[in-house]
């Protein structure tokens, strides 16, 4: 036999009397506002940062501010202009100098700021991790309650592959200190369209 | 090592630095604390834990349905499943895979999977340079030391101790010990083995039975560094991490974090179902016990268990003797029931290093009942004779006066006037296991009964 057939046999002969899988759980929503304020306050608690903006093109002069322009630039926003041209990427090393990724984000849960970013959303998979900077403009009317609500609506085998991202890259395994920037972003920003 | 010293004995080494107790005490009280100000923020929390615990039971009572399911739809996703019956099988696979792909560089994100299959010593002794990329795990790496926790690897270790060892291996300053610092050490050291990776292992934290793909949860984000990088991607499984449906991840991902830090969520949660065009992902299903542990009508439950370390976190016998004192891959009170399932007489003290208390079984986020775990392991283990021999004839005694009125009225007398004659010396004598860490209440006058006999009225 097989090892697939010996576990497979084993659990056969082991296993509990069959129970039922419980219904899908699901919750109210809540005012936008509400959604908002839920998310500024997870996201900020990630170690991220939100912008409430009006309309994109107030982005370019927030990250003039924020960013070195000397340094590289990808972006996935068509509206906004990068210095580098990510089409010409063929291997996700060459990525390494990036300085700041801006992407777009999908949908995202207010309860713990965390967005839904499928692999057609990055370009390449390495993307939002080797990028020192990651910034993500969302909708807010893509603000839903919670994780159910955000599963609902995602497919998550659409995509070989795709990741919620909530904050930058973080640890606290020294004394339980907080430090941002573990191996990827040292920031994110996240610019909620408002309108 | 500690393997083969009983639990107290272990936790006795811990115990000589009072500080270091007191401390550990206090770091791990503090992230109690912070899960249940975000469990308290959830009104539907215990509605999530109960809908968890039933979806895990689903899975248990159809374990064998829903990998075949899993199987077929990763196969389809051009995944490369591989089954192991124990840890040498897994192991044999990696190394396997390493080979046939002529793999140099090797990184790895937490598992505490490989970790219960010696996967890092195995790999090394064939000549492979194992790099543990989790920031807590590389600390313990460098140190040659086991992880103390299951989510906090290096909890057991002072800034200064890790400012040292870094010191050792990286060439930081010497004495420095500014987290910041350290961590961007440890930043430039792995960016640079991420990128000569020709390999990626990583552990799994969810499986999903319909759409044959898997999650992995960091904060780090250091398994996606790893995964996107290298040519090829293995991932280690237990058996039992499956799910069945792609929207149970929303009840799991909603108590795993808050229930393990505090925090709302990881701040990556990967979903992985296809390998990227021209690179490899080979998914390895583990058994290693866990069809048999599945037989055991009283323990089967443990294997509900996500690995968010609350238990471990709450328990007032981890905080004050730390992980090592377990002798297990996973320490504390869940590790107290799954490992006497994987040797019973190796790990014969472990569920007897609990007060019972049934805190870990309050924050549970899947609702196992540990602390009645640890009771019926002690029974077993009792009748098969590896308690310890003192403990053995001491609770036979208590039985033989708990069990009869008159031998207990008679005996409570005799202690109460004994007691009162008895100097320190002999309660606290070496020979009492029981006087080590504990002070003896002042002796009452009169027992419960007497006072209640004469106030009645």
């Amino acid at each position: 036999m097989s090892s697939k057939e010996q576990i497979l046999a084993a659990i056969k002969k082991n296993k509990p009397k069959a129970t039922v899988l419980p219904a899908l759980l699901s919750y109210h929503t809540e005012e936008i506002d509400r959604l908002i304020a839920q998310f500024q306050q997870a996201s900020m608690l990630n170690g991220g940062k939100t912008i409430l903006i009006k309309r994109i093109e107030e982005i370019p002069s927030y990250l003039q501010v924020h960013f070195d322009k000397n340094l590289q630039v990808v972006s996935l926003v068509p509206e906004l202009h990068g210095s580098l041209d990510i089409t010409t990427v063929q291997d996700p090393h060459d990525l390494e100098a990036v300085e700041l990724a801006i992407l777009k984000g999908t949908w995202a849960a207010a309860e713990n700021a965390a967005i839904w970013m499928p692999e057609e959303n990055l370009s390449h998979r390495a993307l939002p991790f080797i990028a020192q900077h990651l910034a993500v403009v969302i909708e807010s009317r893509h603000l839903l309650r919670d994780m159910h609500a955000v599963y609902e609506k995602i497919k998550i085998d659409e995509s070989g592959y795709g990741v919620f991202i909530a904050g930058p890259s973080k640890t606290a395994d020294i004394e339980q200190s907080l430090v941002i920037g573990a191996h990827g972003p040292r920031s994110m920003t996240v610019f909620l369209l408002t309108a | 090592m500690v393997e083969n010293k009983t639990h107290a004995a272990a936790a006795e080494e811990f115990l000589k630095d009072e500080a270091r107790t007191h401390w550990h005490d206090d770091t791990l009280w503090h992230v109690r604390t912070k899960r249940d100000t975000a469990a308290q923020k959830l009104p539907e929390w215990e509605e999530l834990r109960e809908n968890a615990s039933q979806i895990k039971d689903y899975v248990l009572s159809n374990l064998d349905e829903l990998l075949v399911q899993f199987e077929k739809n990763a196969v389809a996703n051009g995944v490369e499943v591989l089954w192991a019956k124990d840890a040498q099988e897994h192991n044999d696979h990696v190394y396997r895979i390493l080979q046939e792909n002529d793999v140099k560089n090797l990184v790895k994100s937490k598992s505490i999977l490989t970790e219960e299959c010696g996967l890092n010593h195995f790999l090394e002794d064939k000549g492979y340079d194992v790099v543990d990329t989790d920031l807590g795990e590389r600390i313990i790496q460098f140190n040659d030391q086991v992880p103390s926790h299951i989510v906090m690897p290096a909890i057991h270790l002072k800034k200064k101790e890790i400012g040292d060892i870094f010191h050792k291996h990286l060439g930081t300053d010497a004495g420095a010990d500014d987290p910041q610092y350290l961590t961007e050490a440890a930043r430039i050291h792995l960016r640079e083995k991420f990128i000569k990776a020709n390999a990626a292992i990583t552990g799994v934290n969810f499986g999903i039975a319909e759409t044959g793909g898997f999650v992995v949860c960091t904060n780090e984000g250091n398994a996606d560094m790893g995964t996107h990088l290298a040519d090829v991607h293995i991932a280690c499984m237990g058996i039992e991490k499956l799910i069945p449906r792609a929207a149970d991840l929303g009840v799991f991902l909603r108590l795993l974090a808050r229930s393990a830090t505090g925090q709302s969520i990881t701040n990556y949660t990967s979903h992985f179902h296809r390998p990227s065009s021209g690179k490899k992902l080979y998914l390895i299903l583990v058994d290693n016990g866990r069809t048999e542990q599945l037989g055991r009508e009283d323990f089967r439950n443990s294997l509900k268990c996500i690995r968010c370390g609350a238990c471990m976190n709450t328990c007032p016998i981890y905080r004050r003797s730390s992980g090592f004192s377990y002798g297990s891959t996973v320490p504390g009170p869940i590790g107290s029931i799954l490992s006497p399932g994987m040797d019973l007489k190796k790990h014969s003290t472990l569920p007897f290093a609990s007060t019972l208390c049934g805190s870990c079984t309050d924050v549970c986020p899947v609702k196992i009942n540990i602390h009645e775990q640890l009771y019926k392991w002690r029974q077993v283990i009792t009748k098969e004779g590896d308690a310890q021999p003192a403990k053995k004839w001491s609770m036979k005694l208590a039985g033989k006066i708990l069990g009869s009125p008159a031998w207990y009225n008679f005996m409570g007398k005799s202690a109460r006037i004994a007691l009162k004659f008895t100097p320190d010396s002999l309660v606290y004598a070496k020979i009492n296991a029981w006087g080590k860490q504990r002070n003896l209440p002042e002796v009452p006058k009169e027992s419960f009964k007497e006072w209640y006999n004469k106030n009645r009225k």
